[in-house]
C-alpha cells in the first residue's frame, strides 16, 4: 500500500468526479507541471487506487425510470447453490450490481426498470426464478448521491 | 431528445470499453467516425451522456471494510429526512447516501479502515446522526457484479 500526500488527494478528488480531465487540466487547476501530474496518476493507477472509467448517464432520458435494491436472501445455502445463484443472476441483463454481503440478507442487487409494471416482470420471470432464491425485499431508489469520501 | 437505435448501439459499446477512441467505438457499433462524433456530441449537449467518473479502489487505499447500513427514520418529525441527509453528508467515511421507497428509508455506505475502526465511526458518527429509529447492517464481503451499465 502507498502513502498518499496532499497533491495526490487532490487529484483523486478531480479525476473522480469528472474522468475526462486530462492531465494537462489536472495539472493547471493543481498549479503542477504536466510530466509531475502524469507521473502521479500512473502511479495511482499502478497501485490500483484508480481504477476504470465509468460512463454516467441520464437514465431517465434513456427509458430507465425505476431503480430497484433488493435484498436476497437463499433458501439452500452450500457452496454449490452461491455457485449456481452468482452465475445465474448475473446474467440477468436489468441486474447492474451483485454483492454478496453478510447479515439480514446474503445478496444485494440493484437493478434498473422502464417502469414499476417492467420491474415486476423482471422480479416475477428473472428474479423469482433464480436458483435457490429464498426471501426478497425491495425499496425503490428516490434519490441517490455519491460523496467523496475520506479523501476529502 | 430523441434517442435512435444508433445512439443505443454507441452508448452500449462506450459502456463497454469507456477508454475506446470514437474511430473504435463507431466501428463496433456499425457506423461512420464522423456519425460516432456527432451522435455523441448531441448526446451529451441533452444532458443523456452526463460524463465519466474514475473508480476508486477503496481496499487498495487501505479501507478494508465496507458495510451498507439500512436505517428507518422518525418520520413524525417533517424535517427527518433533511436533517438526516445533512449531518450524513457531513461524515467523511460515507461514500453513498440512497433513499427509498420501501421498508427501509435511507441507505448509507460507510468505509472504515478495519473492525476497530468501524466500531469507531459506528459509535462517534454514525449514532450522533439524527432521527434514527432503526439501523441494520450488511457488511460487504464480495463485489459479483459491478458494472452499472444499462440493458439498451
Amino acid at each position: 500500500m502507498i502513502d498518499l500526500d496532499d497533491i495526490d488527494r487532490a487529484i483523486l478528488r478531480k479525476l473522480v468526479t469528472d474522468a475526462t480531465l486530462g492531465t494537462g487540466q489536472v495539472a493547471r487547476d493543481l498549479g503542477m507541471s504536466q510530466p509531475a501530474t502524469w507521473r502521479r496518476v500512473r502511479r495511482l493507477e499502478e497501485a490500483g487506487i484508480l481504477g476504470g472509467r465509468r460512463i454516467l448517464l441520464d437514465k431517465q432520458a434513456l427509458g430507465f425510470g425505476v431503480t430497484v435494491f433488493l435484498g436476497v436472501k437463499l433458501a439452500t445455502k452450500g457452496r454449490v447453490s452461491l455457485e449456481d445463484f452468482e452465475r445465474a443472476v448475473t446474467a440477468i441483463p436489468e441486474v447492474q450490481t451483485v454483492e454478496h454481503v453478510l447479515g439480514l440478507y446474503d445478496y444485494r442487487l440493484r437493478i434498473v426498470a422502464r417502469d414499476l409494471p417492467d420491474f415486476e416482470r423482471v422480479l416475477r420471470r428473472r428474479i423469482m426464478t433464480l436458483p435457490g432464491i429464498g426471501e426478497v425485499e425491495a425499496n425503490v431508489l428516490l434519490s441517490e448521491e455519491r460523496l467523496p469520501g475520506p479523501l476529502g | 431528445m430523441q434517442i435512435t437505435d444508433t445512439d443505443r448501439r454507441l452508448l452500449r459499446q462506450l459502456m463497454a470499453a469507456p477508454n475506446d477512441t470514437t474511430a473504435a467505438l463507431a466501428e463496433r457499433a456499425g457506423v461512420t467516425p464522423s456519425t460516432a462524433a456527432r451522435r455523441l456530441e448531441k448526446l451529451s449537449q441533452n444532458k443523456v451522456l452526463l460524463g465519466q467518473e474514475r473508480v476508486i479502489n477503496w481496499a487498495a487505499l487501505g479501507f478494508a471494510v465496507q458495510v451498507s447500513l439500512r436505517i428507518t427514520l422518525d418520520k413524525t418529525d417533517p424535517r427527518a429526512f433533511d436533517e438526516m441527509l445533512g449531518a450524513a453528508r457531513g461524515v467523511p467515511e460515507v461514500i453513498e447516501i440512497q433513499t427509498f421507497l420501501g421498508r427501509v428509508d435511507l441507505r448509507l455506505q460507510v468505509l472504515a479502515r478495519d473492525m476497530a475502526h468501524y466500531q469507531e465511526v459506528y459509535r462517534t458518527r454514525i449514532l450522533a446522526l439524527p432521527h434514527i429509529t432503526d439501523i441494520e447492517a450488511l457488511m460487504h464481503v464480495a463485489t459479483i457484479k459491478d458494472d452499472e451499465a444499462l440493458p439498451l
